[in-house]
């Protein structure tokens, strides 16, 4: 890994000074020629790759509405210019947004205006070099999708839509990135993301249980392959083992038992995460989609429950249903699909989960709204309620909350840095510098309101902080999901509360 | 003169209406394939108007962005408008009964047009971020502008012309009974700012204006788990270009 300087902790929305060319050399793996061909695309980077890619372009103009409004749109007003995390922690000026969309749409005029052709110096209309495409695939990994400028861009110019079409696009010439399509690889032969076979989950489940009955006295179960369960639950699989996310499965299971519901996880969709959307393939992300319909259908549920994860909520919330639906078969009284926040927050407005708070009184958390949540879907059925729901779980199970800055939380919030397929270690500079407005805007209720943990529902900010969080001087654990502090306060029935044990088991 | 005018200004109207109707058919023949509304968004079709309304009227957005960018970007819009509706009384004979109570607004509102484009030209010149994002199109659309409103101004007040043979121009070309145009420099400046805007609408960033109201991130419902969203594969047929 090359050496690289921190931006350093400082105000979230700090503007830096402009630095040309600062994340040129940023650029991710790229795909091997077996990972490539697994998901269809050409191996390595093809011979006629110019002309290969402007029709390719040109498909997805015709195919999608928002690309071809979004390339004529923009009037470089520049008010996205100053809300992306990327810039903000590079002072890169090609991770502006709108300079980050005219990589692409220089080509477009080029390629498809009038003007471009007749009079490319007038509107920057460039042709397509290997420079150029060299440019797409450093900077179309310095985006993470997550929509920050499309919230204030007067005409909702999503970024994220470019950087998808731009994956694709390189995809289909042989330029793929290895992070990406290695794991798309995965989940088709696996089943999930970390290529977990069937029975090492059984025995990690297993596990798992005997945790639980150890700190609880109860036989709460983590059940696989159950036909006839009522609820599947679809959970990134980072859930089954790695810190802190497993403390979250555990939350679930919990949160499972107290209910009184049948439910199971499945081994053949044992991976909530669509890494398809982060290379913009919507062939992928329905084969991967399919594969949760199917183990839904085989098991026989009649509910789809999603754990704590952002970018596959996005999926599941708004594009499962036109990609792979109807889901008729499941119980239309309930969600579908439902999120695991939902579900905790029900049985808590329904007076069913008892929490003895002081179990988490030593942790004063605060709240990181994850972008695929915040700015790509929703909870509840009010607009605003993904920003309401994890926030009361956390006040129900907790004596201590503290927002962070206005303008750093809700639809607001800053990129963890890792999103949209970057969470690799090939990017760890991006990453790290990426992370800053976030670490700032923490740092400041840190130093101001004594705030020990950072509290999220998504496992690719989860891993990214864990590993970020610690570059800034904060503690690779002060990372913590919202259902592990669930599971640090709920108490099960018949679960002995004896009051010297209470709260003392879930510490580290 | 007054021939090369009357050609222009059919020529121009013709290119901004067909070149327009052509870019809002492409707009709306291309499929949406997914829901993708910028959360929180409205959960019903009502909410979506109303967030558009703010859009379009209030540039919402932008004032959540940048007060400064919206301020002077607000002011030149609104002031556009009025200066646009100010005009009409040399497209109407008798002249309606609201534009002729709102003339004086109009010529407010033109002084108030070339503090916001200044303002804007000053912030593309002096601000680094955007200075880097800036390209000579965006120059010329801005001097295309204030072009207009100097010469509009100017004849105004400095430069008085018979804005009664000019309203007979105007009108002579909506009946097709060409009368002449008087031969001011400001006169035919202005006209032929004007014509060159009318020309270039469809071909540049002016298309904002329609495009907006196609954007999906703004114009979405935000009810996929209500309504299953399946775009209809017939909308799939190719526009044609």
């Amino acid at each position: 890994m090359d050496d690289f300087t921190l931006p350093g902790l400082k105000e979230p929305v700090e503007i830096p000074k402009i630095d040309q060319g600062a994340m040129a050399h940023s650029q991710p793996f790229s795909a091997a020629p077996d990972h490539q061909i697994a998901l269809g695309f050409p191996g390595e980077l093809v011979d006629d790759w110019h002309d290969k890619a402007i029709a390719k372009f040109g498909e997805i103009l015709d195919s999608q509405r928002a690309l071809k409004v979004y390339m004529d749109a923009c009037v470089k007003c520049g008010a996205c210019t100053d809300k992306c995390h990327y810039f903000l922690g590079t002072g890169d000026p090609k991770n502006m947004p709108v300079a980050r969309q005219d990589l692409m749409r220089k080509i477009f005029r080029r390629y498809f205006t009038w003007a471009g052709k007749w009079l490319p110096w007038l509107v920057g209309a460039k042709d397509l070099t290997r420079d150029v495409l060299d440019e797409w695939y450093s900077y179309f990994h310095q985006c993470s999708q997550c929509r920050r400028c499309s919230v204030y861009c007067p005409y909702g110019i999503d970024t994220a839509e470019f950087s998808m079409a731009a994956r694709e696009i390189m995809d289909h010439i042989g330029m793929g990135q290895k992070y990406c399509n290695e794991i798309i690889g995965k989940v088709h032969d696996i089943g999930n993301n970390l290529g977990l076979p069937e029975k090492a989950l059984g025995a990690t489940l297993e596990d798992l249980e005997e945790d639980l009955e150890d700190e609880t006295g109860i036989a709460v179960r983590l059940p696989l392959n159950e036909k006839g369960a009522d609820i599947l639950l679809i959970t990134p699989s980072a859930d089954f083992f790695a810190e802190p996310h497993v403390d979250g499965l555990m939350g679930y299971a919990k949160v499972f038992h107290q209910a009184g519901v049948s439910w199971t996880l499945s081994s053949k969709a044992s991976e909530a995460a669509n890494f398809a959307m982060f290379i913009g393939s919507h062939d992928q992300m329905g084969k991967i989609a399919e594969r949760i319909r199917d183990a839904a259908m085989e098991l026989g549920v009649k509910r789809i429950i999603v754990g704590e994860c952002g970018h596959a909520w996005r999926v599941a919330y708004n594009f499962w249903d036109t990609l792979v639906g109807p889901f008729d078969f499941l119980d239309p009284n309930y969600p579908i699909p439902q999120h695991i926040c939902e579900f905790t927050y029900d049985l808590i407005q329904k007076g069913e989960l008892t929490f003895d708070k002081s179990a988490n009184d030593h942790i004063t958390p605060t709240f990181h709204d994850s972008c695929n949540v915040s700015r790509a879907s929703r909870m509840g059925d009010m607009p605003g309620g993904q920003f309401k729901i994890p926030r009361d779980i956390i006040k129900a199970c907790c004596n201590n909350f503290v927002d962070m800055a206005d303008d750093t939380i809700h639809e607001n919030t800053f990129c963890c840095g890792g999103g949209g397929g970057l969470l690799t270690d090939d990017l760890l500079e991006l990453r790290a510098k990426g992370a800053s407005p976030r670490m700032g805007a923490y740092d400041q209720v840190v130093k101001d309101h004594g705030v020990t943990h950072l509290v999220a529902i998504c496992a690719i900010c989860k891993t990214q902080f864990s590993k970020i969080m610690p570059m800034y001087g904060f503690a690779m654990d002060d990372i913590v999901g919202v259902h592990q502090l669930v599971s640090n306060a709920l108490i099960l029935d018949g679960q002995e509360t004896n009051e010297e044990n209470n709260g003392e088991t879930v510490d580290e | 003169m007054t021939a090369a005018y009357a050609i222009l200004f059919y020529a121009a109207t013709l290119i901004l209406i067909i070149g327009l109707v052509v870019k809002i058919r492409q707009y709306a023949m291309t499929p949406a394939p997914l829901k993708i509304p910028t959360t929180p968004a409205p959960t019903t079709k009502q909410g979506v108007v109303l967030r558009m309304a703010r859009e379009v009227l209030l540039f919402q957005s932008l004032f959540r962005a940048n007060k400064w960018i919206w301020l002077f970007g607000w002011m030149f819009h609104v002031a556009l408008v009025l200066v646009l509706a100010r005009h009409l009384r040399y497209f109407t004979e008798p002249v309606w009964n609201w534009v002729v109570l709102i003339q004086p607004f109009g010529i407010y509102a033109a002084f108030a047009f070339v503090v916001g484009l200044v303002a804007l030209w000053i912030r593309r010149i002096a601000v680094e971020r955007i200075r880097y994002i800036t390209g000579p199109s965006d120059h010329l659309m801005l001097l295309i502008l204030l072009g207009i409103a100097g010469s509009g101004l100017g004849m105004k007040y400095v430069a008085k012309t018979d804005i009664v043979a000019v309203k007979a121009f105007i009108l002579g070309l909506l009946y097709f009974d060409w009368q002449p145009l008087p031969a001011d420099p400001a006169v035919l400046i202005h006209l032929g700012l004007v014509a060159l805007l009318m020309i270039v609408f469809p071909f540049s960033k002016l298309l904002h204006a329609p495009g907006v109201f196609f954007s999906p991130t703004r114009n979405q419902v935000d009810n996929p788990r209500e309504i299953r969203y399946a775009p209809d594969a017939t909308s799939n047929a190719a526009p044609g270009e």
